[in-house]
């Protein structure tokens, strides 16, 4: 009965209801117009636009192969986008990953031409990512006053000045013929980065929306603070989603050397903003606890499609930096739109409230 | 009483970093006797000149909570435009040149101040965003060509090289960007307000300080003053290219938190930020005289700042201790 009461009431007001902002809360009667408003149509949309155009630079492009085989140019930053997706709804921000992309590619490529068999230089690869994140983990949760900007800031000039003190600016590669087979090779007509790109979305997709520690992660993005006392190991969840983070940029360092066929310090030059403009512009707020998977995983097409085809369009790579970098804020700034005091993406009402939360965990 | 101690925490702070740079000096030039020649000093200085300028504008940044990840593009950009101009018009005298490239840079500023506090985007993600933005522009307008020395003019080139008094001109324009600074900071109303909506945001809205457009203000004098560090880097090495200053803000963050600056903001003085500045400075120039591979200076200066800003909140929190053991119960 009060139930109901509230629900009467939340519609009178117009006031959302609680939770991650999922528009499609049981709590909201059905609209088509609700619906449609959804950030992720508006992806769609563009998404659809991009491949358009696409097809009208090139005639070549609009084609079965085009779509299975051009996803394998660009997925390899993908794997970053999800857990940086859930760095982001926690509130913070990791801009080392690239820096760990190339610490993690130099020590594989180093330790396997020093003698170590292909596949431990693999482990170690993973191993050296997921440390890398750790210690981004340890220090905000040791250091609670440090801001994650400060942290990952200097481990991101730590991680690559450790990749240069490593290699200096030679390149280091040689790898068997069977490591190219991950970027390059196909698994029954189906590029075996997107099967791992489809494996890693649907698992990290689950895992923010289908289990307890999801819920957690949007809960600590709304209230660090709150969560703690409510008895949420919240230092573990921190620690766990940055390892996470690093863990993810070592497998993008693997399937990027395999693609290259050699590394050096300099790789990945840039990869933290465009995994943060894919998150930012998939509709995961900055200010953290609003986000869905599906998102991203949108928001990864529309920028591979975008750089593919201004490649098609002999566009140079300084005006793809300018496309990226416009990407990302307008992307920000779209969700502030509002139309008569209300927000046009309604699935993001909470970020309003969320936005002067506290950050401190 | 507790600002009292904290000034006299601060002095601590600074006379410690001191203490640091007198033993690393001392180990330099035991290793080597070359360091601590006149001559060397000097290219220290001027080497060290456009650092000095840059970290005064990211220490007012960082003063009110945010950050400027764009000011190695919008040097970039600053130095490539002005370049062009010098290029094509030889006849424009040096003062022109510096102030064209200062309003580009302003500019840029201005568009990021804009970003973050009328449309309250985060100041990572807006600097972020527009450190590519710049530094695709950069290549843009120049075609992917650089500018060379031979087409630039010689007054120009004089900004860098040129001397007054016997000093370097990077040299005197540095001191001139920290006395302006001193004055803005600690004397002028202005100054003060941008503090004090670092410490306290809320409240200095309440009372009634426009934070909003100071906030503006810090960007656009950060904008400002790395577009001036444009032109004096372009005639200091006598060529503009694409990937000019690529990651030179993060020295620029390194020179403010090993002085001390407090990226909570609020916190941050022109001493500490000079001697910051200085033994980074030391470090860039040391390194090749005791014989360390360049390779090594990137992952050097990130220890450094990480071991800075790790004392920091260690030394806070035992006195933080102290204080509380201390108090009558």
């Amino acid at each position: 009965m009060v139930a109901e009461e509230e629900k009467r009431e939340r519609k009178k007001r117009s006031v959302p209801p609680p939770g991650d902002g999922t528009l499609l809360s049981t709590t909201m009667p059905w609209s088509w117009k609700d619906f449609f408003l959804q950030w992720e149509w508006m992806l769609v949309a563009v998404l659809s636009l991009v491949i358009v155009v696409n097809s009208l630079i090139s005639p070549f492009f609009l084609n079965w192969h085009t779509f299975i085989r051009t996803p394998a140019s660009f997925l390899d930053k993908a794997f970053i986008v999800f857990p940086m997706m859930f760095v982001i709804i926690l509130g913070k921000i990791d801009i080392s990953v690239g820096s760990t992309v190339a610490l993690s590619a130099v020590i594989m490529a180093v330790s396997y031409n020093a003698g170590l068999p292909m596949g431990l230089a693999i482990l170690l690869c993973l191993g050296v990512g997921a440390a890398a994140g750790a210690i981004n983990g340890f220090l905000l949760v040791a250091f609670r006053e440090l801001s994650f900007v400060i942290v990952t800031l200097s481990t991101m000039i730590i991680y690559r000045g450790i990749a240069y003190i490593i290699l200096g600016n030679r390149a280091s590669g040689g790898f068997p013929e069977g490591f190219s087979l991950l970027a390059w090779g196909s698994l029954g007509g189906v590029p075996i980065i997107l099967i791992a790109f489809v494996i890693a979305a649907v698992s990290f997709g689950l895992v923010l929306h289908k289990t307890v520690f999801g819920r957690a992660l949007f809960a600590m993005g709304h209230n660090a603070r709150a969560c703690r006392h409510s008895g949420i190991n919240t230092d573990l969840i921190l620690w766990t989603v940055f390892t996470l983070n690093g863990l993810m940029a070592a497998v993008t360092a693997i399937f990027l050397t395999s693609r290259m066929g050699s590394t050096r310090p300099n790789v990945a030059m840039g990869y933290e903003l465009e995994v943060i403009a894919m998150v930012a512009l998939g509709g995961v707020s900055t200010s953290g606890g609003v986000g869905r998977i599906g998102g991203p995983v949108l928001a990864i097409f529309i920028v591979g499609f975008l750089g593919y085809g201004m490649g098609l369009a002999n566009l140079q790579a300084p005006i793809v930096l300018v496309v990226i970098g416009t990407l990302l804020i307008v992307s920000v700034l779209a969700h502030k739109i509002r139309f008569q005091g209300f927000k046009l993406f309604r699935a993001r009402s909470t970020a309003a409230t969320a936005g002067e939360k506290n950050q401190e965990v | 009483m507790a600002k009292h101690n904290w000034q006299w925490n601060e002095n601590l702070r600074e006379l410690g970093l001191l203490l640091f740079m007198a033993i690393l000096v001392v180990a330099i030039q035991i290793r080597n006797p070359a360091f601590l020649t006149a001559g060397n000093l000097t290219s220290l200085l001027t080497n060290t000149a456009i650092l000095a300028i840059l970290a005064l504008g990211m220490m007012l940044v960082l003063v009110t909570r945010g950050i400027d990840l764009s000011i190695g593009s919008t040097i970039a950009l600053a130095g490539m435009v002005t370049s062009l101009a010098v290029a094509r018009y030889p006849g424009i005298p040096p003062v022109a040149a510096i102030g064209l490239g200062t309003a580009v840079g302003a500019l840029a500023g201005m568009v990021v101040g804009l970003l973050v506090s009328r449309w309250d985007v985060l100041p990572i993600i807006a600097t972020l965003g527009m450190m590519n933005v710049l530094r695709g522009l950069t290549y843009v307008i120049s075609g992917g060509r650089w500018v060379s020395s031979y087409q630039m003019s010689d007054s120009f080139k004089r900004i860098a090289t040129g001397r007054i008094l016997g000093v370097n001109n990077l040299i005197v324009i540095a001191l001139l960007a920290y006395l302006v600074a001193a004055w803005f900071i600690n004397h002028t109303r202005l100054g003060r307000q941008i503090y004090a909506v670092g410490s306290n945001p809320e409240a200095a809205e309440v009372s009634g300080l426009p934070k909003r457009r100071l906030i503006f203000l810090v960007y656009t004098i950060m904008g400002s003053l790395a577009g001036l560090a444009g032109v004096l880097w372009v005639a200091k090495f006598a060529s503009a290219q694409g990937d000019t200053a690529t990651g030179y803000e993060l020295q620029v963050i390194a020179a403010c938190i090993l002085g001390g600056v407090s990226i909570n903001g609020g916190v941050g003085r022109l001493t500490g930020l000079f001697l910051g500045t200085v033994m980074l400075g030391i470090i860039a120039n040391a390194l090749p005289l005791i014989n360390v591979s360049p390779f090594w200076q990137m992952g050097i200066q990130g220890g450094v700042v990480l071991a800075a800003v790790l004392t920091n909140v260690m030394v806070r929190r035992n006195t933080e201790r102290t204080a509380l053991r201390r108090r009558v119960i």
